[in-house]
């Protein structure tokens, strides 16, 4: 039986030589030696983090980790990526295995608190739901008693869903895998009646559906999941940094900026706020450790958080799903990020 | 007298001098080992230790036969893991053994249809890799097999669907707790019966049917128990609801793709195992039985397979130890075993270490209980030297 790399992993964190409070505050110099950024993903969540049919990383986590490569090394396209499953990912990002987890990952109080990481920001705020096939003809997630549903080990949704029965009284059996293209073969297989995970999960997993039209997403939204990238905890340099690599992909949004205007902007606009963002004005850079262009890098390169999710997530993408309350807090959604400035 | 024990300049006080070295040497090293690994964990700020075994685990358990409920506890939920484990680890081996001596002894027979099959079987699933054999096992489960809404009724309330096979079961009752109480009562007699006779087939020469008064004797007490406890006969039957099918026994197909993938698989190594100790006894014993008119069936069984579990029993303990083992690539097929179960332990509190401590304890307290036994079955059955 050969070890897996969980096991692997662990043994590796008891064998290692120092205390790590020396090497924590050491990533950005390590990602400068290395000149990458290594970022765990998802194996293939479309939208956030898959591959295309070139065999590149597109997503909107996978964006992320880029911003935080133009930022810091000055191109977006100096990232490795290391596709996770939902047992390691944590444990790669202790290990040091990677320098940032952007793998849809739902920020919750035991994951901040109780396992060495922390969590940056909120890229996407979710919910989890249950998809199930259109001729069961439900139409309730309170209609599924003594329904079989799958659902991914040790994911929040296993125990969410517990939770949500239980405080309705209803029962239910649950069949766990552990890798999402598992549980997606046994659901679209008829193994079980429904599917639970969160709501983009689930736009995402029926583009995997030979007929997608024969299965609907349940109404319910039983839980919220804002998902995020994280790092270790302890390195308040690179926190900062991933942190407001996030936030600027956000305010060069709300200041009205696109990849494509970036540079004519750059050139003419007498804004402030627009100048400091696109590297003319005040230097924020030095205050986190980088240079000047940090967040103009982020916005020619990879765009902003709007653009970013058009391309990943939008109404044009197999994907589909609606901006809905991941809107700028101008306009009605919950992405606000703090000025700049 | 303390310098001579321990002195360079004997043997003996070398030898101790170089072990008590290496023991100092492995007990700094697992204090090394010990202490970084604390420093790390606090260091990082991961929580550590075994306080979350009382925390409330919250996730469900597909299957299993311990009562869990989400609310219970970790340790109740690695408590269905184990059972889960266990349970199918013994399922496998019991069928893996009747399949592994079938096939063994097919390998050697005359017939010689009989002899490629057994042959083509051991060589196809010998060389694929177990994990590969598992998910095709599963996939043809899923796939095969009909809608939990629409099963196939294999007889009155027996369903066979992708949810798994679900078969009428007796209603747990006091007649039935009496009729398991009573039966080592019906066994023991049994046991007596069968010696009885065969004491007096070697004193008198008289062989006596004992087959079946022997199952009846082991039976009769266990149906008047249950009889005195109002013979009951209320049967929990499956249905089928708008979903799939509930009630009754249910058997999932993660078990059965898990339980058949194991049995096959290691049935494969254990045939192997068989075929080499029947060649192991050389074959002038079986002339000289079928010289003394011994039919080739009675041959087999009296004289050959007696002496031929001396080869056999060792490296069978070996496959025992491994389908266990490789009983936790379930949580591939979604088999709620041990280590399925710890995963989600892993990945809901963090404590990757504790976990996997654990799986690791339970998994050799297991093995070594098999292999004590099979190590005691080893000692009875081999030739004894005089």
């Amino acid at each position: 039986m050969e070890l897996s790399r969980r096991t692997a992993l662990s043994l590796a964190l008891m064998l290692a030589a120092l205390p790590s409070a020396a090497r924590a505050g050491k990533t950005l110099d390590g990602v400068r030696q290395r000149h990458e950024v290594v970022c765990g993903v998802n194996t293939s969540a479309p939208g956030f983090s898959a591959t295309d049919s070139q065999g590149r990383w597109v997503g909107l986590d996978v964006d992320v980790c880029r911003a935080v490569a133009a930022a810091v090394l000055g191109d977006a396209t100096k990232v490795r990526f290391v596709p996770l499953n939902s047992q390691q990912r944590f444990a790669a990002l202790q290990a040091g295995e990677i320098d940032i987890l952007s793998r849809n990952t739902t920020w919750t109080l035991t994951r901040d608190a109780s396992l060495g990481i922390v969590f940056t920001g909120i890229d996407y705020y979710d919910g989890q739901g249950f998809m199930v096939p259109k001729k069961l003809k439900v139409e309730s997630a309170l209609k599924l008693g003594g329904a079989q549903i799958c659902v991914q080990s040790g994911t929040t949704s296993e125990k969410n869903v517990a939770e949500y029965f239980a405080a309705h009284g209803i029962k239910y059996k649950s069949v766990v895998f552990d890798t999402a293209e598992a549980i997606q073969a046994a659901f679209f297989a008829g193994r079980c009646q429904a599917y639970t995970t969160d709501m983009s999960d689930l736009a995402g997993a029926r583009t995997h559906a030979t007929k997608p039209e024969e299965y609907v997403v349940l109404p319910e939204v039983i839980s919220k999941e804002p998902l995020g990238p994280s790092v270790r905890r302890g390195d308040d340099e690179w926190f900062q940094i991933v942190r407001w690599s996030l936030y600027a992909m956000m305010e060069a949004e709300e200041l009205g900026l696109t990849q494509a205007s970036a540079d004519k902007e750059k050139a003419e606009s007498k804004d402030p706020a627009v100048q400091r963002m696109l590297g003319v004005g005040d230097d924020t850079g030095a205050l986190l450790g980088l240079d000047k262009e940090w967040s103009y890098r982020i916005v020619k390169q990879v765009g902003t958080y709007g653009e970013s999710f058009e391309r990943n997530l939008g109404p044009n993408t197999p994907v589909g799903l609606p901006r809905g309350v991941n809107k700028l807090w101008s306009q009605g959604g919950l992405m606000y990020a703090p000025p700049l400035r | 007298m303390r310098l001579t024990f321990l002195s360079l300049r004997t043997r003996s006080g070398r030898e101790r001098l170089y072990q008590l070295a290496l023991l100092g040497l492995i007990l700094l090293a697992s204090a090394f080992l010990w202490h970084n690994t604390r420093e790390n964990l606090a260091a990082r700020q991961i929580h550590s230790g075994f306080g979350f075994l009382k925390q409330p685990a919250g996730f469900d358990i597909g299957e299993g036969l311990v009562p869990y409920e989400p609310q219970d506890s970790y340790l109740w939920a690695f408590a269905a893991g184990i059972a889960n484990t266990v349970r199918v680890a013994l399922a496998g081996i019991v069928a893996a053994t009747l399949l592994g001596l079938l096939v063994g002894i097919g390998r050697l027979s005359h017939n010689l249809l009989v002899r490629a099959l057994a042959t083509a079987y051991v060589e196809v699933l010998r060389n694929v890799p177990l994990i590969l054999q598992l998910f095709a096992w599963y996939m043809a489960t899923t796939e095969l097999l009909p809608e939990p809404a629409h099963p196939l009724e294999l007889w009155p309330h027996a369903y066979l669907s992708k949810g798994g096979l679900q078969l009428p079961v007796p209603v747990f009752a006091r007649g039935f707790a009496l009729a398991l109480y009573l039966l080592p009562l019906g066994l023991v007699a049994a046991c007596l019966l069968v010696r009885r006779a065969r004491r007096r087939r070697e004193a008198t020469g008289r062989a006596q049917r004992v087959l079946l008064p022997a199952l009846l004797l082991a039976v009769a007490p266990s149906a008047l128990g249950w009889l005195l406890g109002g013979a009951p006969h209320a049967l929990d039957l499956p249905e089928v609801t708008a979903f799939n099918v509930t009630g009754g026994l249910g058997i999932t197909p993660e078990f059965l793709a898990l339980f058949i993938g194991l049995s096959t698989f290691t049935g494969a190594y254990i045939a192997e195992i068989v075929r080499s100790g029947l060649l192991a006894i050389p074959h002038g014993q079986t002339e000289a039985a079928l010289a003394l008119g011994l039919s080739r069936a009675e041959v087999l069984r009296l004289v050959v397979l007696p002496q031929a579990l001396r080869v056999i029993v060792p490296p069978l303990t070996s496959q025992y130890l491994n389908l266990t083992k490789n009983s936790s690539l379930a949580v591939a097929i979604g088999y709620p075993d041990l280590v399925a179960i710890a995963n989600t332990a892993i990945n809901q509190n963090g404590q990757a270490l504790e976990c996997i401590l654990l799986i690791m304890a339970v998994y050799l307290t297991v093995n070594l209980l098999t292999a004590a036994a099979m190590g005691a079955y080893n000692r009875r059955v081999a030739l004894v030297e005089r």
